[in-house]
């Protein structure tokens, strides 16, 4: 199993993610963002979190833009499987691998805390190892995480499936921290294989550190 | 030649910095402020004269770059 990691300028979660997979008996390889083609062997395509760009003009517009992504995007067109994780999340969403976008919170504060999210669609790769709404303790730390789309947009999402998980209490009851529509937190594509989210798994593998919920969630890739 | 483009959120999408400087403004006591939007002003300073060709590849950057379509709108102006 092979997990290759996105590099931009400005990245800074790419080491946390390579270490998260790593602990799961993953091999991983973390790919600058001037190479013009990924790994053959690559199994999952991580777009991992930061400021890419420093977030210059919006979080995410100019990395789609970077050599590699010609590249990412072939490869998912491909069905091959990606992962967006907070900037990764709004770089899918600027180069239109996933639906909608992805807004300034609506409080304007930069939130950095443990959130509970409930797991609404489990029947794709990333949350398989989750049942439907099954609770799970996820670190967000985001200034633009206030996820967006159309109304169109959201009943399509809802028709396949395709919202992953929201923003909830402990107790599983819609509790929304930036003003996402739906109080959305992930979505993937309508094929299942390209998948975004703001919340960071990669920073919930030990539970002395707060929470182990991510484990079960990257899991599911690595099992595929 | 010079494009000044304007980017803002489109209507029906809430603009959370427009929402607060009404407020700011509120609370100075300027009365009267119907509504705030915030959006960013970009200007290029083009190598062209001509002004259907400048506004053709004015439009081609702000669908590719400078706005995201699916939450903003753009006005493009030419001097």
């Amino acid at each position: 199993m092979k997990v290759t990691i996105l590099q931009f300028p400005g990245t800074n979660c790419e080491y946390d993610t390579q270490h998260a997979f790593e602990q799961l008996g993953a091999d991983t390889e973390i790919v600058w963002h001037k190479a013009e083609s990924l790994p053959k062997d690559t199994n999952l395509l991580v777009v991992a979190g930061g400021f890419s760009y420093g977030d210059y003009l919006r979080s995410g517009a100019i990395a789609k833009f970077s050599p590699v992504m010609k590249a990412v995007t072939t490869y998912a067109n491909n069905g091959g499987k990606v992962l967006g994780i907070c900037n990764g999340f709004q770089v899918l969403t600027e180069a239109g691998l996933l639906p909608g976008a992805l807004k300034r919170n609506d409080g304007l504060h930069f939130i950095s805390k443990h959130h509970t999210l409930k797991v609404v669609n489990n029947d794709n790769i990333f949350l398989e190892k989750l049942n439907n709404g099954d609770v799970v303790n996820i670190p967000i730390a985001h200034h633009d995480g206030n996820y967006f789309i159309d109304e169109a947009g959201l009943k399509d999402l809802e028709a396949n499936n395709q919202i992953l998980l929201k923003y909830t209490d402990a107790n599983g009851d819609v509790k929304n921290p930036n003003g996402s529509v739906e109080s959305i937190a992930g979505v993937c594509n309508k094929q299942k294989n390209v998948f975004g989210l703001m919340p960071h798994p990669e920073r919930a593998m030990e539970s002395i550190l707060g929470s182990d919920d991510g484990i079960k969630m990257l899991q599911g890739f690595l099992e595929a | 030649m010079k494009a000044i483009i304007n980017v803002s959120l489109k209507a029906g999408v809430l603009d959370s910095q427009g929402k607060a400087v009404h407020h700011a403004l509120d609370s100075l006591h300027f009365k009267g402020v119907n509504d705030v939007r915030v959006g960013k002003q970009i200007v290029l300073q083009l190598d062209t004269d001509d002004k259907t060709k400048a506004m053709a590849d004015v439009t081609q950057m702000c669908e590719d770059l400078l706005a995201n379509t699916v939450i903003e709108d753009y006005e493009i102006e030419l001097v």
